[in-house]
């Protein structure tokens, strides 16, 4: 610790190149945070997706509707806790562009099925009390300004009510969680669906069954399969994971996309520091060789110069890193396509070990260099 | 003459000792070439997106939808509302009948090549009138289904995309057998992802009774449009939506390449920025280095302007080799590559090839020159505002 004024101040030697040797560093982590923001937000959720939850799909396609009337046969089931359906509803608020999801459920099992979504008490009792009662996600809410107590119009499209066109709905509650959790939808009741929509009563979308042992999520599915084999609905069931990678894969590989974009981005980067240091360190060669000839070893002189690479990727890595978190806390800028916008904790540790090893990386082959320098060679050379 | 030809001396001078900095020119061309890659290939994606969605889309279509519906794939329309819209007037004629297609569009759970993962692949329900609303469609292999039966043609971005989409393979689903009979194209439109199939089996699959989701009708001109919608609109018989097809696939692609687009551009623009301060340090290096000969230039009596021209020829040039090169490996890497991603107003899929056009590599060069201009700006001014003394002195 000694040295950090020595390394401080031959870092701002030449203080042009040392700010733009920042800067870039700066520039690769800020993309590194918004990248990995970016692809995290097209795996949609798949990280908090429940093991032991299965969903029950048509086999068909996902747009073919299921009869109310599995749900008994599902609970029925040895080894099944809870199981509910759930529908898209796909209406349209105010106008196309407001594109949020709104999903029929049934409260009750809902809410026990997804602990993730924190609803505070009497929330939840407004909603067991109001059939059109709505609960929306606090992110949705902030969005369109809505508060609890508001009356929303939605305009339905593939549900049409017996009346007219539109939905009535009251915001009773709105749902909170951890980081990570879509905070965007929409819920309302089933009963008020079914008892008020013109046609398609008893049909659902889709099945979600939380299960006693998610070891068992295999068995359970085939079991769930085979029931309803060879009737008019047959079912295809995987977990919720695996239904949420399914979904982000159709979107398509976006994830593979921003790894291949970062590697370009830190390659570059790291030929850039790495050049920039050596020719730092090409200029130094005299002083180096007058701190050998004062006793410095040559462990203390690689240190050095490391120190020196690492300092730099430090000081503009967690900036840029930095920065990058403060964008990502304004939220999505999409409008609701992307609805878990978050820099992952995992991701910000793994940005931390990149600027450290590009700084190690970078200065290697500068530190190998002058720590074989011989102190006659170094000294004459100027 | 003297300033242009001592200009013209230091130049070549500096170019012609580029490769005795091999290893931070390099540095700036490989930052430069990077850049462009990404920015080129990612718009790549969205042109190739665009490109797909816009040829689907025709003036001289309309598309009829139940008003309230956002997609083909949450309307509805029942069998007496079908009849009165292919009585409407605008439509061209072909004998006693209209040219006019009641559609049904739904999804099919597929897996995609590659991923092994189930993919929404759209299936298209369509009448025998159907290839004749849409003149750009032809067989390329097999043959046409037969109305009636359960056989299929598939588009020709399916069989590629997705499995078990070849002539001679039956697409087996739920209790559904469709044999596949052949591969249709249509100009490299979005129909080219779809699976057409007779309207009347995929109702009875897909239990939709006797009703229809969509009727896509041929005008008699363009101009006749607003005739038919009106006629339509004005009818109290129907509740629907009429929209030009081209305006319905533009307003569909609109949010996905905007998204594209938006992502591209940011991400190019950052790392412009840094390729931007690499090719500062290049430059500054490659000045600080030959700082004396620099020196000893000026004090010779060669004129500042000539220095800093000197260096921007060089940073410039090294540009446009990064250029270059990251448009034409972006161009090789990427161009015609056919992938497919989800179309999030109807949830299904769409197959498209990226499309390097030239006015990306146009644009990605430039984008190349831009850097280097301002790479080169400061450290030309520095090396114009070196002391001689000093400089001379300098190591």
């Amino acid at each position: 610790m000694k040295f950090m004024p020595l390394l401080w101040s031959s870092l701002w030697r030449k203080k042009i190149r040392t700010i733009f040797t920042l800067l870039s560093v700066f520039v690769a982590f800020l993309l590194f945070g918004l990248l990995m923001t970016i692809r995290g937000a097209f795996s949609f959720g798949v990280d908090i997706a429940g093991l032991d939850r299965l969903v029950l799909i048509h086999k068909v396609a996902l747009i073919m509707p299921l009869p109310v009337s599995y749900k008994e046969r599902l609970a029925a089931t040895e080894g099944v806790a809870i199981a509910s359906h759930q529908t898209w509803f796909g209406g349209v608020y105010q106008n196309p562009a407001n594109f949020f999801a709104q999903m029929v459920v049934e409260p009750e099992p809902f809410m026990k099925i997804y602990p993730e979504f924190v609803i505070p008490d009497d929330q939840v009792k407004a909603w067991l009390a109001d059939r059109q009662g709505a609960i929306v996600g606090v992110d949705l809410a902030k969005r369109f300004g809505w508060k609890v107590g508001d009356r929303i119009p939605i305009t339905g499209t593939i549900w049409q009510p017996k009346q007219g066109q539109t939905w009535e709905f009251n915001v009773v509650g709105m749902y909170d969680g951890a980081a990570g959790v879509d905070k965007t939808q929409f819920f309302f009741r089933y009963d008020y669906l079914d008892e008020n929509r013109a046609d398609g009563q008893g049909l659902v979308g889709w099945y979600v069954v939380k299960i006693s042992d998610p070891s068992q999520a295999q068995q359970m599915g085939a079991r769930f399969d085979a029931m309803f084999a060879n009737s008019s609905a047959e079912t295809k069931t995987t977990t919720e994971k695996g239904f949420v990678e399914g979904f982000a894969k159709q979107v398509g590989d976006i994830g593979a996309i921003m790894i291949a974009i970062l590697v370009a981005v830190l390659f570059t980067m790291l030929l850039v520091a790495a050049n920039t240091m050596a020719q730092s360190v090409r200029e130094r060669t005299s002083e180096m060789g007058v701190l050998k000839t004062l006793g410095f070893s040559n462990a203390s002189i690689l240190a050095l110069v490391l120190g020196e690479s690492v300092l730099i990727a430090v000081l503009g890595g967690s900036l840029g890193l930095g920065v990058s978190w403060l964008i990502v806390q304004q939220g999505d800028p999409t409008n609701g396509m992307l609805p878990i916008f978050i820099l992952p904790n995992r991701d910000v540790v793994i940005g931390g070990v990149m600027i450290v090893v590009l700084g190690l990386v970078a200065g290697a082959l500068p530190a190998v260099n002058a720590m074989n320098l011989k102190i006659t060679d170094a000294l004459r050379r100027s | 003459m003297n300033f242009i030809s001592q200009t013209l001396a230091v130049t070549l001078l500096n170019l012609r000792t580029i490769p005795q900095r091999l290893g931070s020119s390099g540095v700036a061309i490989v930052g430069i070439a990077g850049v462009v890659i990404v920015l080129v290939s990612v718009l790549s994606i969205a042109r190739g997106f665009g490109a797909a969605m816009e040829q689907s889309g025709s003036d001289v279509r309309a598309l009829v939808m139940r008003s309230g519906a956002d997609s083909e794939m949450t309307s509805g329309l029942g069998p007496a509302e079908v009849d009165i819209i292919k009585q409407a007037p605008g439509l061209q004629r072909q004998g006693q009948t209209t040219v006019a297609s009641a559609e049904l569009y739904v999804i099919i759970d597929i897996p995609k090549i590659g991923t092994n993962s189930p993919a929404n692949v759209p299936v298209r329900g369509v009448e025998p009138t159907a290839t004749a609303v849409r003149s750009e469609f032809s067989i390329t292999e097999g043959r046409m289904f037969e109305f009636g039966t359960t056989e299929v043609v598939v588009g020709r971005g399916a069989s590629v995309n997705f499995q078990g989409l070849t002539v001679g393979s039956t697409i087996v689903s739920g209790q559904n057998r469709w044999p596949v009979v052949g591969v249709f194209e249509t100009g490299g439109s979005i129909a080219e992802t779809e699976i057409w199939i007779d309207t009347r089996t995929l109702q009875g699959a897909y239990r939709r009774g006797n009703s229809f989701q969509t009727v896509l009708a041929k005008l008699d001109s363009s101009q006749t449009f607003d005739a038919f919608r009106d006629w339509l609109i004005a009818n109290p018989q129907v509740n629907v939506q009429v929209r030009r097809e081209a305006e319905y696939y533009e307003q569909q692609s609109r949010a996905l390449t905007s998204l594209i687009e938006g992502i591209g551009f940011g991400i190019a623009a950052l790392m412009g920025v840094g390729a931007v301060f690499g090719a500062i340090l290049t430059m500054y290096t490659a000045v600080s280095t030959r700082s004396r000969e620099i020196a000893t230039l000026r004090a010779l009596g060669f004129n500042t302007t000539s220095v800093v021209v000197s260096v921007l020829a060089e940073s410039l040039s090294l540009a446009a080799i990064g250029g270059a090169i990251g448009g034409l490996l972006a161009y090789a890497a990427f161009n015609g590559y056919q992938t497919s991603t989800m179309n999030f107003s109807t949830f299904s899929q769409v197959a498209f090839a990226f499309q390097v056009t030239p006015e990306l590599l146009g644009m990605g060069v430039s984008y190349a020159l831009i850097m280097g201009l301002l790479g080169g700006l400061f450290p030309a001014l520095r090396a114009a505002r070196l002391p001689i003394p000093s400089a001379l002195r300098e190591l």
